[in-house]
């Protein structure tokens, strides 16, 4: 392979590659605005200046290619000053609005003008003024003030979601971004343009002034939109989930995420509907007991049935964790009607991202057996022996089977007994007789494997009761690691929570035998040792970004 | 060897101690006949000077409007983490202002670095310097209490032109 030398450092490139990307390799880092590694080159911020030997002008790196035995010097005195330079021309329009700007913290511009600035300005005249506040889209504000006419929104719209709706206008210093006439920004991954934007022009609507973004602590997580599981960070801030941003994984979603993942996925965690602690119904209404009642009282409820009257429901909406218990619990009970809803949406596909399966674990909850095990029965049986009144109790985890149809929610009136984990309350956990408080995808650890067969980890974001940030190694934020129960910026609600596992786990404990978990990487180890397709797994080797596994065609979906 | 003269040894007028005495309650007159120092507090109250920093109050201007923006900066660059900030939008010229704007008295150590980092002058301190309440909970200062008209505040904005 060829190398060209950049800063005294060898550097191995392949053909064909700009001064920039063998530097990216490399780990160096060429300052750039309007460069992205998944966009096309456009070459218009020059902030890429770099000094190559025997050429008579500096080159910008973004699109000059490199060559065998190139010499770069990218911290050489002409290279700063002329980055120097460039950023001063940058600053001349750009308004002083940090102090209420969201993007202020995360700010390309704002980290340049302090590493390669001059600190001050030579600028006397009015600034050029352009329109702030405008509505791009139905989730994006566009400020013109703060834009520095990289064109990365105007690319991504073209070249990654397809759809041409952005374009400049004007010329000059009075060059704006603007959509097509009679069109809005509103394609279904419009919002990575908040991510790609290098200053604060595009600001999420959903997210704006929420919180600055160092009060906040993000945790890697996984998006419970649809079957792709996005990677993700999670942001919260006094324990409440403020914002979801994509997390790179070039094996999954690269960059990016779609919108309706970003913004409708996680408003459940902190909304009124939690079920917060555990419900019994007595007297045709929910009462509230504690955890050791809810439970012995399952147990006792449990044993009154024979393994035939039976059935559980698990879900895809729950960790491989919570399934692989749940079955477990069901084979020791002697129940072999097993099985789990699929909720898709036919058509609402794409070839970007999108898939129609719009549960994150169902084909993890296949390979953990969430089915029906000899002589048991599926879905549908189990809804018609339900009716039949074959089927007395019904064990449903994690998923709303009343809102499936109305058939389902007339079923379910019929049985004599009905428990549920729930985390919000929806016709399902109305109509159980108890109702447990589970965790969701941002309180517990857990993982879920997307539709190519790739495991991946959540993590718990949000506390919960039982939780608490430090011990559990949570990550935290400045005010989570001084914060004391009297300042009110700790108050953020905890819930009464647990996952679906140790639920599990905790009625076991009151049959006839017994599931020792003490975490979920417990629950893991014991997938790994029991299914061949988790087998020479464990959470430290699925990391942060997810480990393929093999899948035998007799389960893929 | 000459005998070594120490520093301990007095001499005569020293021994008498007489004249030591007189010296002294020269002092104490001259101090007696002074004008006094200490005031009659809380009968008579202290006016600090302008370089005083009293607990930290946010500027009002004259239409009602704080200037903060709640850009956070007081908040994070706060030793003591005193001061929480919640922004949301409006739809005046200056998009951004707090929402809740809150000080734990029981945590501000009157610094002043929330002054000295705001970019809008917006937070100042102030020469009140009497902070009184019997629980935690009242010790939060809320915007009711922080919100001051910019004309009581006009010697320390002046003692900041001048001096910051
Ligand atoms: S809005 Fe942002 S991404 Fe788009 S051109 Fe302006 S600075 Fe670049
Ligand atoms: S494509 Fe699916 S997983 Fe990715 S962000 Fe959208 S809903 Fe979430
Ligand atoms: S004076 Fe100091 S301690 Fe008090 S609020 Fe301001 S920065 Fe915090
Ligand atoms: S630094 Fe000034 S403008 Fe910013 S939040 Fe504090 S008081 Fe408001």
């Amino acid at each position: 392979m060829p190398y060209l030398t950049i800063d005294d450092k060898q550097v191995e490139f392949k053909q064909g590659q700009t001064i920039i990307e063998a530097a990216v390799t490399a780990d160096i880092d060429i300052p750039h605005f309007c460069w992205h590694p998944k966009l096309s080159i456009s070459g218009n911020c020059r902030v890429c200046l770099v000094e190559v030997e025997k050429m008579p002008k500096l080159v910008i790196a973004c699109s000059t290619l490199a060559a065998e035995g190139m010499i770069v010097h990218s911290k050489s005195q002409k290279t700063l000053e002329a980055r120097n330079a460039v950023m001063e021309f940058i600053l001349i329009n750009h308004p002083l609005d940090c102090p209420i700007c969201d993007e202020a913290g995360e700010c390309k511009l704002q980290d340049y003008a302090y590493s390669h600035g001059k600190g001050e300005s030579r600028f006397e005249e009015i600034k050029v003024r352009k329109d702030k506040r405008v509505q791009l889209g139905p989730f994006i504000k566009f400020d013109g003030d703060r834009c520095i006419s990289c064109s990365r929104c105007i690319r991504f719209s073209d070249e990654i979601a397809g759809a041409n709706q952005l374009t400049f206008v004007k010329r000059g210093d009075r060059v704006t971004i603007t959509t097509f006439p009679g069109e809005s920004f509103d394609n279904p991954y419009a919002l990575n343009t908040t991510d790609i934007c290098p200053v604060g022009a595009l600001t999420n609507q959903d997210f704006r002034f929420k919180s600055r973004v160092w009060e906040m602590s993000s945790t890697k997580s996984i998006c419970v939109g649809c079957s792709r599981g996005c990677n993700t960070e999670i942001w919260v801030r006094n324990n409440e989930i403020l914002r979801l941003t994509p997390r790179l994984n070039e094996d999954v979603n690269s960059f990016w995420m779609c919108d309706n993942g970003r913004l409708n996925t996680f408003k459940f965690v902190n909304a009124n509907s939690r079920v917060d602690g555990n419900y019994i119904k007595e007297n045709d209404e929910l009462k509230k007991v504690d955890w050791l009642y809810a439970i012995s009282k399952t147990a006792d409820y449990l044993k009154k049935y024979k393994g035939n009257e039976i059935a559980f429901i698990g879900s895809p909406f729950a960790t491989c964790e919570d399934n692989f218990t749940m079955v477990k619990l069901a084979k020791a009970l002697g129940v072999s009607n097993i099985d789990f809803a699929e909720h898709n949406i036919q058509g609402d596909q794409d070839d970007i991202l999108i898939r129609e399966d719009k549960t994150p674990n169902s084909l993890g909850a296949k390979l953990v057996g969430v089915k029906p095990a000899q002589n048991g029965m599926n879905l549908e049986g189990i809804l018609r022996s339900i009716k039949e009144g074959n089927i007395k109790a019904l064990y449903v985890m994690e998923d709303d089977v009343a809102s499936i149809s109305n058939e389902w929610e007339e079923a379910l009136g019929k049985l004599n007994l009905l428990i549920v984990h729930s985390s919000n309350f929806n016709k399902t956990a109305k109509l159980a007789n108890i109702v447990f408080s589970s965790s969701t995808f941002a309180e517990k650890n857990g993982t879920f494997v997307n539709f190519q067969g790739r495991v991946q980890r959540i993590r718990p974001a949000v506390s919960t009761i039982e939780m608490d940030r430090a011990l559990d190694r949570m990550n935290m934020s400045r005010w989570d690691k001084f914060g004391t129960q009297f300042d009110r910026w700790m108050q953020g609600h905890k819930y009464d929570a647990k996952p679906g596992w140790k639920i599990f786990s905790l009625i076991s404990s009151q049959l006839n035998f017994k599931m020792r978990y003490e975490m979920a990487e417990d629950v893991f180890a014991d997938i790994a040792k029991s299914i061949e397709a988790f087998s020479s797994l464990d959470y430290d080797v699925i990391g942060e970004i997810g480990s393929q596994i093999e899948i035998k065609k007799t389960v893929a979906v | 060897m000459a005998e070594k003269k120490r520093k301990k040894d007095l001499n005569f007028f020293e021994r008498i101690y007489v004249v030591e005495i007189v010296k002294g309650m020269i002092l104490t007159f001259k101090n007696m006949l002074r004008p006094k120092v200490t005031m009659e507090y809380p009968e008579v109250k202290f006016d600090p000077p302008a370089s005083y920093r009293g607990r930290p109050v946010l500027v009002q201007e004259n239409n009602g409007v704080e200037r903060c923006v709640a850009c956070g900066l007081c908040s994070r660059v706060c030793p003591a983490l005193a001061i929480e900030v919640q922004a949301a939008e409006t739809e005046l010229e200056k998009e951004r202002y707090p929402q809740k704007f809150e000080i734990n008295m029981l945590r501000c150590i009157f610094c002043g670095f929330c002054e000295e980092v705001c970019p809008e002058e917006a937070i100042v301190m102030s020469k009140d310097y009497e902070l009184v309440f019997t629980n935690r909970d009242d010790a939060i200062y809320g915007k009711d209490k922080l919100l001051i008209p910019v004309d009581k505040l006009k010697d320390r904005l002046e003692f900041l032109r001048n001096f910051k």
